[in-house]
């Protein structure tokens, strides 16, 4: 099996606050996963707010550097000094970030902004080849070229914005997308047209997308893998299902347990689950000893 | 105003632009008409564009050009004379803003300066308006910190080199550390995990008890409405097009837009295919004659493509703009075409 992306035993360290009151952070603590060239599949991560899903992403990019351990795309380092070669590895690995609106300069029209990419990555030349291309990814994602042309990224909404980030990144056909939280500001509907999406392009033009989510409901919907994360290590990982039918790890328990119903609508129910917050933590305060496990259905649980 | 903390009269807020020599308007607001009651907690949802955030930008006094309000007002009632924001001047708006009045913008965590220690701007903003000033000041803040899950060490770190969950924690902070008495929040926990995003919404919650605050929050989240607010309105393509005490919305919507919209709640554990809404979302700059919602709707008649539905009482404190209100029958979960009664 040759791997379109193997992350080995990576970890990530921060010096935070300058030099007064400077910490060192351990935003990533040896991650390893891998994922197949000729499986196509979506592998989500979840976890924590500030648990390093974010830096890992970065990592992949080629935007950060490890501290130690190493990521390969197709057998190769992702980290390039070489201006042509980052560029090769940038039209096969395409980012879709957190916030629309820190993704786009605030001054670029997106029209503008869509053009670049197509001309960069393409090489096209001709306006209607430009065009046709640009037109095409927007389509993907429920809008058209007609529709944002001379917009400014404050003129659209925070839905649009975001569709048009992601249309950004089909421009160059990539063969992975790491998309860090895609559908946090759009509406539910628009929310599955979007996850539809990914997994269209994983069923009919074989794209691997890395889904960065806090949302467990979309996640269970169309991951093949997942993997949790807390304070900067993995705490379960495996089949979506599997893991989240029967989180075995407290803090995946947690986080399943703390998703909020509708059920109950009106009722303001927003107690903790406060047994599995200390099992939780009693974990947290001993991670430093512990270690990932087989299990026989195929996940890997921190025990 | 009584009972009412904001009034907001047929308000109508246009983007007007022109590109090139031709004039633009996008009717982001067009006529809402609501209350929102001391110490409340009023949820507006709705669609991707509908106008949600332009409508809060009035409510929250950051009215800029392109925006610009057409017609009618939003009126508050801080017990000194009411403040209508949209011909207040600005030393009126500065008077009310923190202390009275706070805004979480959508995607807010982008805008903290980014040259700046968190704890900088913790001190521009809110010091005044708090009247502390060195340690008095920096404990109030650590403390309020603590309450968001946030260690006193981010108030050393410079924006980048938090997550994007902690910096809208830390504007959640900014915005509540002053204790105001109505706040406006678009979106405000969308970056967070769900275990955090509990606490946060807690700690809001709390907040508005103790200090009675009322507030005013947007989100696409429904089971985050569902869990804290009192009542919800939905924006439909510029317009309120239902409000209802939350219990009502979720088990007997009474528009059809709202009735798929409770029931496009993902759950986990559901593999089933959810089909989007159909159609496209209106254009705001030519939006549909009579009602918005026809081109979609399942339950449209000929009346609806050419008079528009007036937003009327159809229960106790729930309003609805549908011509065939009474036929809307809430969804399973799981289908979005709203159902027709037999
Ligand atoms: N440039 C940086 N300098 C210093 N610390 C950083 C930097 N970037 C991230 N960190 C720290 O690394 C940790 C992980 O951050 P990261 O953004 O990867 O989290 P995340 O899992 O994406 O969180 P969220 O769900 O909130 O987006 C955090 O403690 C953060 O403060
Ligand atoms: N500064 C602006 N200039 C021109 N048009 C704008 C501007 N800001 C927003 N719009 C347009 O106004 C409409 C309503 O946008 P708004 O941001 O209020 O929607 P929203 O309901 O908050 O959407 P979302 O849920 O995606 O954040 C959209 O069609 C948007 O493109
Ligand atoms: S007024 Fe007519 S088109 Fe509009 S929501 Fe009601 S039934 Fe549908
Ligand atoms: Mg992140
Ligand atoms: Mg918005």
């Amino acid at each position: 099996m040759s791997s379109l992306l193997e992350v080995a035993d990576v970890s990530k360290r921060f010096q935070m606050g300058g030099i007064l009151g400077r910490q060192e952070v351990r935003a990533v603590d040896q991650v390893s996963f891998a994922i197949a060239a000729d499986k196509p599949e979506i592998f989500t991560i979840i976890g924590e707010s500030g648990s390093g899903k974010t830096t890992l992403a970065r990592m992949i990019l080629g935007l950060e550097r490890p501290s130690s351990g190493r990521i390969l795309f197709r057998g190769e380092p992702v980290h390039h000094e070489n201006k042509a070669d980052r560029l090769k590895f940038m039209a096969n690995v395409q980012p879709v970030f957190q916030n629309p609106f820190e993704a786009f300069n605030p001054l670029k029209r997106v029209d503008r902004y869509l053009q670049s990419t197509a001309r960069r990555y393409l090489g096209a030349r001709d306006k209607a080849a430009i065009e046709a291309a640009m037109d095409g990814a927007l389509q993907k994602v429920g809008l058209s070229l007609a529709e944002i042309a001379g917009r400014f990224p404050h003129e659209l909404s925070g839905g649009q914005l975001q569709r048009v980030a992601i249309a950004r990144a089909l421009i160059p056909n990539p063969p992975l997308l790491i998309a860090d939280e895609p559908v946090s500001m759009v509406d539910a509907s628009l929310r599955m047209a979007i996850v539809n999406l990914l997994k269209a392009l994983r069923d009919d033009f074989g794209v691997s997308v890395i889904y960065i989510t806090h949302d467990l409901a979309t996640a269970y919907y169309i991951s093949d893998r997942l993997i949790i994360m807390q304070k900067g290590r993995v705490v379960e990982m495996g089949p979506a299902r599997t893991v989240l039918d029967a989180p075995e790890h407290p803090y995946s328990q947690l986080l399943k347990a703390s998703v909020l119903s509708a059920d109950d609508a009106g009722a303001g129910k927003l107690s903790p689950a406060n047994d599995l917050l200390q099992l939780s933590n009693e974990r947290l305060a001993r991670a430093d000893a512990s270690r990932l496990e087989d299990r026989e259905d195929g996940r890997r649980v921190r025990v | 105003m009584g009972d009412n903390i904001l009034e907001v009269e047929a308000l109508k807020a246009y983007y007007q632009m022109s590109y090139f020599g031709v004039n633009r308007e996008v009717r982001a607001v067009d006529g809402i008409t609501m209350k929102v009651k001391r110490r409340e907690v009023y949820g507006i949802a709705g669609e991707s564009s509908s106008g949600k955030t332009s409508f809060i930008k009035v409510l929250a006094a950051a009215i800029r050009p392109p925006l610009r309000v057409v017609s009618g007002s939003a009126t508050y009632d801080f017990g000194g004379p009411p403040t209508d924001v949209t011909v207040a001047t600005p030393a009126e708006i500065d008077a009310i803003r923190w202390r009275h009045l706070s805004y979480i913008m959508q995607g807010s965590m982008s805008t903290l300066n980014p040259v700046r220690r968190i704890g900088r701007i913790f001190e521009d903003f809110a010091a005044r308006p708090l009247g502390l000033s060195g340690s008095a000041f920096r404990q109030r803040v650590v403390e309020h910190l603590g309450h968001l899950k946030l260690s006193p060490t981010v108030l050393n770190a410079y924006p980048h080199e938090l997550s994007g969950g902690m910096r809208q924690r830390v504007t959640i902070g900014l915005a509540t550390v002053c204790k105001p008495d109505f706040i406006i929040a678009d979106e405000p926990t969308t970056a967070l995990d769900v275990v955090v995003q509990k606490d946060v919404l807690s700690l809001i919650k709390n907040l508005q008890t103790e200090m009675g605050a009322s507030i005013v929050f947007v989100t696409h989240d429904m089971s985050v409405h569902a869990n804290i607010a009192d009542r919800i309105g939905i924006i439909y393509a510029g317009r309120l097009v239902e409000e209802a005490p939350t219990r009502t919305l979720f088990t007997a919507p009474k528009h059809p837009y709202s009735a798929h919209l409770v029931a496009s709640l993902p759950r986990i554990g559901d593999t089933t295919q959810r089909p989007a809404l159909e159609g496209r979302p209106p254009s705001l700059a030519a939006p549909p004659a009579g009602c918005r919602f026809h081109p979609r709707c399942p339950l449209a008649i000929d009346k609806c493509k050419t008079e528009v539905p007036p937003l009327v009482a159809v229960g106790t404190d729930h309003r609805s703009a549908c011509w065939r209100a009474n036929d809307v029958e809430p969804l399973v979960p799981g289908h979005s075409r709203a159902g027709v009664a037999a």
